[in-house]
C-alpha cells in the first residue's frame, strides 16, 4: 500500500460527499491509501489575481503547512498531497507557484503565520487526483484493476475551467484536454468529444444570477447530449452543482433539453472497481443516475 | 449612447488611475492591439454591457467613471479563457479584477452582493464552494 496525504476541502465534505467516498474508496482498490490532512482548512475557493495579494495567500499557505507537518510525521511520506476538487487544486497550486516565484511574499506570510512552528518553503507539491492516476497509478494498470467494465457507457467529460487555466496549473493541453477521457477509457466505457468541455458554467453566479447559469447549464448540457450521451462526469463540485441542480432553470429556458446525470469521474471508477453503493451515494444527486446506468445494464 | 469627450493627461487623474490600474493587475495595457480575440471566446460576454477588450481600452485611456460603473466587472467570473488566448499574453481577467478591487475598496463598501437577502432555503441549498467564492468576489 502507498501512503498519500489528502485534502478534501469543505465542499467535500458537504454537499459533494459523493465525491469523496469515491475518491477514498476507489483510491483503496488502487492500493494507495489515502490520509486525511490534519487540521486542513478551507483553501479559499478562488484565487485572487491582484498582483500583490497577500493576505488571500494565507489560507492555501496554513494548508501547505500541514502537508509538510503530516509528512513528517510519517516514514518515507514525500511533501505532496493530492485532491480531487478542481477548485481546490486550481487555488492551492497557484498559491504555491506564487509563493514559490515570490520570496518577499513567502516572508511576509511566514511572519504572519508566526504562531506556526513549520514555515513553508515552497517545498510541497500539489496534485490533482487525475494527474495522481494518469502518472503514478498508470492508466493501464488501473484498467487491470477494473472487474465490472462499464460497457456500452456514453460519457461526456466536462472540464470546466480549473482543471486547465490558467496554463501553469494544467496538467494537459489547455484547449483540448484528453485525460478525463482517457480515464473513462481505461474503466470500459466510450467517452464523446464535445465542443464546450472546457466552457466556464458560470461558477459562483449561482449565488446572486442563476439566470446565467440556466443559460450556460442549457448551452453545455445541449451541446453534449447532442452527442447521445448517457452522462457528463466533473471533477468540480461547482460544476456538478450548476449543472445537475439547475438542469430545473434550464429547462424553462429551454423545454426540449433532456435530463442529463451529472456525476464526479470517482463515482464511475468506484463504480468499475465494484467499491459498493455506499461509495457512489446517488442520493446526493438532482437528476438520478440510475435510470441512464440501468438502461446500459450497469445497475 | 450619449457621447464623451476624452482628454487623455499621463500626468492628470485618469493617467494616476491607469498606473493603479497597471499595478494592480501587474499588466502593461499599451500591448493590447484590440484583435478583440479575449470577448470572442468569453463565455460570459453575452451578459456583459461592455466587451472585455473594450475595458482593455477603455482602461488604456483611463476612463475611470465608466469602468466602475460597468456591469462586465461584476460579471466576468475569471474563467481565463480571455488570459490563455491573448496574442499578446495579457491578462485580462486580472485587469477586470483590479477593477472590481477599485471599486470595492474606495471605502464605500458597494458590495455587489448581500448574502441574507437570499432566502435561507436557497442559501442552504447552495454548496459552500458557491458561497465562498461569491462572496470573495463580489464583496468588500
Ligand atoms: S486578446 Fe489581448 S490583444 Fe486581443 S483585444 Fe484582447 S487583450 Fe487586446
Ligand atoms: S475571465 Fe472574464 S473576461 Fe475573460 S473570458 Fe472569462 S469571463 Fe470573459
Amino acid at each position: 500500500m502507498t501512503k498519500l496525504i489528502y485534502y478534501p476541502g469543505c465542499t467535500l465534505k458537504n454537499a459533494a460527499r459523493n465525491f469523496d467516498v469515491s475518491t477514498v474508496s476507489s483510491m483503496a482498490k488502487l492500493d494507495v491509501e489515502v490520509e486525511e490532512l490534519d487540521r486542513w482548512n478551507c483553501c479559499g475557493t478562488v484565487h485572487a489575481l491582484g498582483s500583490e495579494n497577500i493576505m488571500n495567500r494565507v489560507a492555501p499557505v496554513t494548508n501547505l503547512i500541514r502537508v509538510k507537518e503530516t509528512a513528517a510525521k510519517t516514514e518515507g511520506m514525500a511533501n505532496e498531497f493530492m485532491t480531487s476538487c478542481a477548485m481546490c487544486y486550481n487555488t492551492l497550486k497557484r498559491a504555491n507557484i506564487d509563493v514559490q516565484n515570490r520570496p518577499d511574499k513567502l516572508e511576509v506570510i511566514n511572519d504572519f503565520l508566526n504562531l506556526e512552528t513549520t514555515k513553508y518553503e515552497g517545498d510541497v507539491e500539489v496534485r490533482h487526483l487525475l494527474e495522481y492516476l494518469r502518472d503514478r497509478v498508470g492508466f493501464d494498470r488501473l484498467a487491470e484493476k477494473v472487474t465490472k467494465p462499464l460497457k456500452g457507457l456514453r460519457v461526456a467529460c466536462y472540464y470546466g475551467c480549473l482543471l486547465v487555466r490558467p496554463k501553469e496549473v494544467a496538467f494537459d493541453d489547455v484547449e483540448n484536454p484528453m485525460i478525463m477521457e482517457n480515464l473513462i477509457e481505461a474503466l470500459g466505457a466510450t467517452p464523446v468529444n464535445f465542443p464546450l468541455k472546457t466552457e466556464c458554467c458560470g461558477a459562483y453566479h449561482a449565488v446572486g444570477k442563476p439566470e446565467i447559469i440556466a443559460d450556460r447549464t442549457d448551452k453545455i448540457l445541449g451541446s453534449a447530449n447532442d452527442e447521445n450521451i448517457d452522462l457528463v462526469v466533473v471533477s468540480c463540485p461547482m460544476c456538478a452543482y450548476n449543472l445537475d441542480f439547475r438542469q430545473d432553470d434550464a429547462k424553462q429556458l429551454n423545454p426540449d433539453l433532456k435530463n442529463t446525470p451529472v456525476l464526479y469521474f470517482t463515482q464511475l471508477m468506484a463504480m468499475a472497481l465494484e467499491c459498493g453503493d455506499e461509495a457512489l451515494r446517488f442520493d446526493l444527486h438532482h437528476i438520478d443516475p440510475l435510470p441512464a446506468l440501468s438502461a446500459r445494464g450497469l445497475a | 449612447m450619449s457621447t464623451t469627450t476624452l482628454r487623455i493627461n499621463p500626468t492628470g487623474p485618469s493617467g494616476t488611475f491607469v498606473a493603479k490600474i497597471e499595478k494592480i493587475s501587474g499588466q502593461k495595457l499599451l500591448a493590447c492591439y484590440q484583435c478583440g480575440k479575449c470577448s470572442a471566446g468569453c463565455p460570459m460576454a453575452a451578459y456583459m454591457d461592455i466587451l472585455p477588450n473594450q475595458i482593455i481600452r477603455m482602461a488604456q485611456l483611463g476612463m475611470q467613471k465608466q469602468l466602475l460603473a460597468s456591469r462586465t466587472i461584476w460579471t466576468c467570473v475569471s474563467c481565463l479563457t480571455c488570459n490563455s488566448r491573448c496574442p499578446k499574453d495579457i491578462r485580462i481577467a486580472e485587469v477586470i479584477e483590479s477593477l472590481r478591487e477599485t471599486a470595492l475598496r474606495n471605502g464605500l463598501r458597494d458590495d455587489r452582493l448581500n448574502i441574507w437577502e437570499i432566502s435561507p432555503e436557497a442559501r442552504a441549498d447552495l454548496p459552500p464552494i458557491a458561497t465562498i467564492s461569491a462572496m470573495r468576489k463580489l464583496t468588500s
